[in-house]
Protein backbone atom coordinates (compact mmCIF):
# COMPACT_ATOMS: atom_id res chain seq x y z
CA UNK A 1 0.00 0.00 0.00
CA UNK A 2 1.60 3.50 -1.19
CA UNK A 3 0.96 6.39 -1.38
CA UNK A 4 -0.64 8.36 -4.41
CA UNK A 5 -1.36 12.10 -5.97
CA UNK A 6 -4.76 11.16 -4.69
CA UNK A 7 -4.48 10.85 -1.30
CA UNK A 8 -2.53 14.12 -0.74
CA UNK A 9 -4.73 15.86 -3.75
CA UNK A 10 -8.08 14.52 -0.70
CA UNK A 11 -5.93 15.81 2.57
CA UNK A 12 -5.15 18.88 0.77
CA UNK A 13 -9.90 19.63 -0.41
CA UNK A 14 -10.53 18.20 3.52
CA UNK A 15 -8.46 20.56 5.01
CA UNK A 16 -9.06 23.72 2.37
CA UNK A 17 -12.88 22.43 3.74
CA UNK A 18 -12.39 22.97 7.05
CA UNK A 19 -10.54 26.47 6.74
CA UNK A 20 -13.89 27.11 4.64
CA UNK A 21 -16.01 26.30 7.33
CA UNK A 22 -14.25 27.83 10.12
CA UNK A 23 -13.85 30.97 8.05
CA UNK A 24 -17.56 31.47 7.50
CA UNK A 25 -18.68 30.20 11.10
CA UNK A 26 -16.26 31.78 13.41
CA UNK A 27 -16.64 34.93 15.21
CA UNK A 28 -13.48 36.30 16.10
CA UNK A 29 -11.55 38.15 13.20
CA UNK A 30 -8.13 36.52 14.17
CA UNK A 31 -9.38 33.16 13.93
CA UNK A 32 -11.37 33.90 10.84
CA UNK A 33 -7.64 35.06 9.94
CA UNK A 34 -5.79 32.05 10.65
CA UNK A 35 -9.08 29.59 8.90
CA UNK A 36 -7.69 31.91 5.69
CA UNK A 37 -4.01 30.32 6.63
CA UNK A 38 -5.22 27.10 6.83
CA UNK A 39 -6.70 26.95 3.45
CA UNK A 40 -3.91 28.48 2.14
CA UNK A 41 -2.15 25.67 3.50
CA UNK A 42 -4.17 23.32 1.98
CA UNK A 43 -2.64 24.85 -1.78
CA UNK A 44 1.12 24.59 -0.66
CA UNK A 45 0.28 20.80 -0.28
CA UNK A 46 -1.43 20.50 -3.45
CA UNK A 47 1.74 22.71 -4.85
CA UNK A 48 4.14 20.41 -3.52
CA UNK A 49 1.77 17.32 -3.98
CA UNK A 50 2.33 18.27 -7.72
CA UNK A 51 6.19 19.22 -7.93
CA UNK A 52 6.97 15.32 -6.94
CA UNK A 53 3.85 13.53 -8.56
CA UNK A 54 2.94 15.70 -11.19
CA UNK A 55 2.70 14.80 -15.02
CA UNK A 56 5.36 17.30 -15.17
CA UNK A 57 6.98 17.01 -12.25
CA UNK A 58 9.89 19.47 -11.16
CA UNK A 59 10.95 21.54 -8.55
CA UNK A 60 8.67 24.70 -9.72
CA UNK A 61 5.82 23.64 -7.66
CA UNK A 62 8.05 23.71 -4.34
CA UNK A 63 9.54 27.31 -5.55
CA UNK A 64 5.64 28.48 -5.74
CA UNK A 65 5.21 27.30 -2.60
CA UNK A 66 7.81 29.17 -1.38
CA UNK A 67 6.30 32.56 -2.69
CA UNK A 68 2.65 31.53 -1.81
CA UNK A 69 4.35 30.77 2.17
CA UNK A 70 6.00 34.89 1.72
CA UNK A 71 2.98 35.88 0.46
CA UNK A 72 1.03 34.93 3.34
CA UNK A 73 3.10 35.96 5.61
CA UNK A 74 2.62 39.39 4.71
CA UNK A 75 -0.64 38.71 4.41
CA UNK A 76 -1.36 38.08 8.61
CA UNK A 77 1.15 41.08 9.20
CA UNK A 78 -1.29 43.13 7.08
CA UNK A 79 -4.21 41.62 8.60
CA UNK A 80 -3.86 42.04 11.94
CA UNK A 81 -2.62 45.69 11.51
CA UNK A 82 -6.06 46.28 10.37
CA UNK A 83 -7.35 43.89 13.01
CA UNK A 84 -5.93 46.44 15.80
CA UNK A 85 -6.73 49.43 13.81
CA UNK A 86 -10.58 48.00 14.10
CA UNK A 87 -9.99 47.15 17.63
CA UNK A 88 -8.89 50.74 18.48
CA UNK A 89 -12.06 51.98 16.72
CA UNK A 90 -14.55 49.60 17.60
CA UNK A 91 -13.28 48.09 20.66
CA UNK A 92 -14.47 44.55 19.14
CA UNK A 93 -13.21 41.83 17.18
CA UNK A 94 -16.23 39.76 16.17
CA UNK A 95 -16.47 40.35 12.74
CA UNK A 96 -20.64 40.26 12.41
CA UNK A 97 -20.46 43.48 14.93
CA UNK A 98 -18.27 45.27 12.21
CA UNK A 99 -21.43 46.21 10.12
CA UNK A 100 -20.92 50.10 9.29
CA UNK A 101 -21.54 49.87 5.55
CA UNK A 102 -24.67 47.58 6.37
CA UNK A 103 -26.60 50.45 8.82
CA UNK B 1 1.94 -1.35 4.47
CA UNK B 2 4.82 0.60 3.41
CA UNK B 3 6.41 2.75 6.50
CA UNK B 4 5.67 6.00 3.95
CA UNK B 5 1.72 4.94 4.22
CA UNK B 6 2.09 4.88 7.67
CA UNK B 7 3.80 8.23 8.50
CA UNK B 8 1.02 9.99 5.88
CA UNK B 9 -1.76 8.57 7.98
CA UNK B 10 -0.26 9.72 11.25
CA UNK B 11 0.30 13.27 10.00
CA UNK B 12 -2.68 13.37 8.04
CA UNK B 13 -4.51 12.13 11.58
CA UNK B 14 -2.19 15.13 13.58
CA UNK B 15 -3.86 17.95 10.40
CA UNK B 16 -6.95 17.18 11.44
CA UNK B 17 -7.11 16.61 15.06
CA UNK B 18 -5.21 20.14 14.77
CA UNK B 19 -7.80 22.04 12.82
CA UNK B 20 -10.65 20.36 13.94
CA UNK B 21 -9.44 21.32 17.65
CA UNK B 22 -9.23 24.50 16.51
CA UNK B 23 -12.69 25.33 15.52
CA UNK B 24 -14.47 23.04 18.84
CA UNK B 25 -12.29 24.91 21.56
CA UNK B 26 -13.32 27.81 23.36
CA UNK B 27 -10.14 29.39 24.38
CA UNK B 28 -8.65 31.30 21.79
CA UNK B 29 -5.14 30.86 22.79
CA UNK B 30 -5.75 26.76 22.86
CA UNK B 31 -7.12 27.07 19.26
CA UNK B 32 -3.43 28.85 18.41
CA UNK B 33 -1.39 26.13 19.71
CA UNK B 34 -3.49 23.73 17.63
CA UNK B 35 -3.19 25.18 14.76
CA UNK B 36 0.60 25.59 15.56
CA UNK B 37 0.29 21.78 15.66
CA UNK B 38 -1.44 21.46 12.55
CA UNK B 39 0.90 23.55 10.71
CA UNK B 40 3.95 21.15 12.43
CA UNK B 41 2.23 18.40 10.48
CA UNK B 42 2.04 19.79 7.72
CA UNK B 43 5.81 20.40 7.54
CA UNK B 44 5.86 16.60 7.95
CA UNK B 45 4.10 16.09 4.79
CA UNK B 46 6.28 18.10 3.25
CA UNK B 47 9.24 15.91 4.25
CA UNK B 48 7.48 12.77 3.13
CA UNK B 49 7.21 14.89 -0.76
CA UNK B 50 10.96 15.28 -0.65
CA UNK B 51 10.65 18.73 0.10
CA UNK B 52 13.24 19.55 2.74
CA UNK B 53 13.99 22.81 2.08
CA UNK B 54 9.55 23.55 1.99
CA UNK B 55 9.38 22.07 5.45
CA UNK B 56 12.43 23.82 7.38
CA UNK B 57 10.53 27.29 5.93
CA UNK B 58 6.96 26.10 6.69
CA UNK B 59 8.57 25.41 10.24
CA UNK B 60 9.91 28.71 10.72
CA UNK B 61 7.47 31.00 9.09
CA UNK B 62 4.26 28.89 10.11
CA UNK B 63 4.61 27.40 13.44
CA UNK B 64 7.17 30.11 14.53
CA UNK B 65 6.55 33.93 13.02
CA UNK B 66 2.90 33.48 12.00
CA UNK B 67 1.24 31.57 15.61
CA UNK B 68 3.85 34.20 17.46
CA UNK B 69 2.06 36.87 15.42
CA UNK B 70 -1.38 35.23 16.66
CA UNK B 71 -0.86 35.36 19.95
CA UNK B 72 0.21 39.13 19.89
CA UNK B 73 -2.79 39.48 17.98
CA UNK B 74 -5.22 38.03 20.69
CA UNK B 75 -3.05 39.69 23.56
CA UNK B 76 -3.30 43.30 21.82
CA UNK B 77 -7.30 42.78 21.18
CA UNK B 78 -8.81 40.89 24.04
CA UNK B 79 -7.77 40.19 27.64
CA UNK B 80 -10.50 37.08 28.60
CA UNK B 81 -9.28 35.17 25.90
CA UNK B 82 -12.58 33.60 25.65
CA UNK B 83 -15.34 33.37 22.71
CA UNK B 84 -18.45 33.24 23.26
CA UNK B 85 -20.35 31.79 20.77
CA UNK B 86 -23.91 33.42 19.44
CA UNK B 87 -26.47 30.56 18.42
CA UNK B 88 -26.39 30.64 15.12
CA UNK B 89 -27.96 27.13 13.85
CA UNK B 90 -29.43 28.04 10.57
CA UNK B 91 -26.00 29.53 9.31
CA UNK B 92 -23.96 27.17 10.47
CA UNK B 93 -25.82 24.21 9.04
CA UNK B 94 -25.70 26.20 5.68
CA UNK B 95 -22.28 26.81 5.73
CA UNK B 96 -21.61 23.37 6.64
CA UNK B 97 -23.97 21.94 3.60
CA UNK B 98 -21.59 24.59 1.34
CA UNK B 99 -18.66 22.90 2.38
CA UNK B 100 -19.82 19.46 2.15
CA UNK B 101 -20.70 20.32 -1.20
CA UNK B 102 -17.93 21.70 -2.59
CA UNK B 103 -15.14 18.64 -0.71
CA UNK B 104 -17.87 16.08 -2.53
CA UNK B 105 -17.40 17.90 -5.62
CA UNK B 106 -13.38 18.01 -4.97
CA UNK B 107 -13.44 14.37 -4.39
CA UNK B 108 -15.53 13.23 -7.26
CA UNK B 109 -13.51 15.66 -9.58
CA UNK B 110 -9.92 14.54 -7.79
CA UNK B 111 -11.10 10.83 -8.29
CA UNK B 112 -11.70 10.88 -11.89
CA UNK B 113 -9.15 12.67 -13.44
CA UNK B 114 -6.46 10.42 -15.03
CA UNK B 115 -3.08 11.93 -13.40
CA UNK B 116 -1.26 9.05 -14.29
CA UNK B 117 1.42 7.32 -12.45
CA UNK B 118 4.92 9.27 -12.22
CA UNK B 119 7.07 10.28 -9.39
CA UNK B 120 9.80 12.37 -9.75
CA UNK B 121 12.49 11.53 -7.66
CA UNK B 122 14.66 14.47 -5.78
CA UNK B 123 17.77 13.61 -4.44
CA UNK B 124 17.86 14.03 -1.27
CA UNK B 125 20.90 15.77 -0.66
CA UNK B 126 20.67 18.39 -3.68
CA UNK B 127 17.04 19.60 -2.87
CA UNK B 128 17.71 23.56 -1.28
CA UNK B 129 20.52 23.35 -3.74
CA UNK B 130 18.27 23.16 -6.33
CA UNK B 131 15.90 25.57 -5.52
CA UNK B 132 18.43 27.69 -5.14
CA UNK B 133 19.19 27.42 -8.88
CA UNK B 134 15.76 27.99 -10.13
CA UNK B 135 15.33 31.10 -7.56
CA UNK B 136 18.04 32.86 -8.83
CA UNK B 137 18.07 32.16 -12.65
CA UNK B 138 14.38 31.41 -13.94
CA UNK B 139 12.39 32.93 -11.25
CA UNK B 140 14.96 35.70 -10.16
CA UNK B 141 12.80 38.73 -11.26
CA UNK B 142 9.55 37.49 -9.12
CA UNK B 143 12.29 36.80 -6.19
CA UNK B 144 13.11 40.27 -6.20
CA UNK B 145 9.86 41.63 -6.37
CA UNK B 146 8.74 39.53 -3.61
CA UNK B 147 11.46 41.65 -1.42
CA UNK B 148 9.89 44.53 -2.50
CA UNK B 149 6.14 42.98 -1.31
CA UNK B 150 7.74 42.23 2.00
CA UNK B 151 8.63 46.11 2.36
CA UNK B 152 5.85 47.28 1.64
CA UNK B 153 4.05 45.00 4.25
CA UNK B 154 6.43 45.76 6.15
CA UNK B 155 5.92 49.31 6.19
CA UNK B 156 2.03 49.36 5.47
CA UNK B 157 1.45 47.39 9.00
CA UNK B 158 3.43 49.78 10.94
CA UNK B 159 1.94 52.64 9.26
CA UNK B 160 -1.67 50.79 9.49
CA UNK B 161 -1.37 49.71 13.74
CA UNK B 162 0.22 53.49 14.61
CA UNK B 163 -1.57 55.14 17.17
CA UNK B 164 -3.16 57.38 15.17
CA UNK B 165 -1.88 61.14 15.42
CA UNK B 166 -4.24 62.87 18.54
CA UNK B 167 -3.60 66.48 16.84
CA UNK B 168 -5.47 66.22 13.88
Amino acid sequence: MTVSLVSYLLLAAMLFGIGLFGALTKRNAIVVLFCIELMLNAVNINLVAFAKYGVNANITGQVFSLFTITVAAAEVAVGLAILIALYRNRATVNVDEYDTMKR
Amino acid sequence: MSGEFIAFFVLAICIFAGAVFMLFMNNVVHMVFSIAFTFLSIAGIYVLLQAEFVAVVQVIVYTGAISILAVFGIMLTRHDGKEEEKKRSGHTIFALLVVVAFIGLIIWSVQGAPWGDHAADYDQMQNTKEIGKALFTQYVIPFELTSVLLLVALVGSIILAKEEDKSE
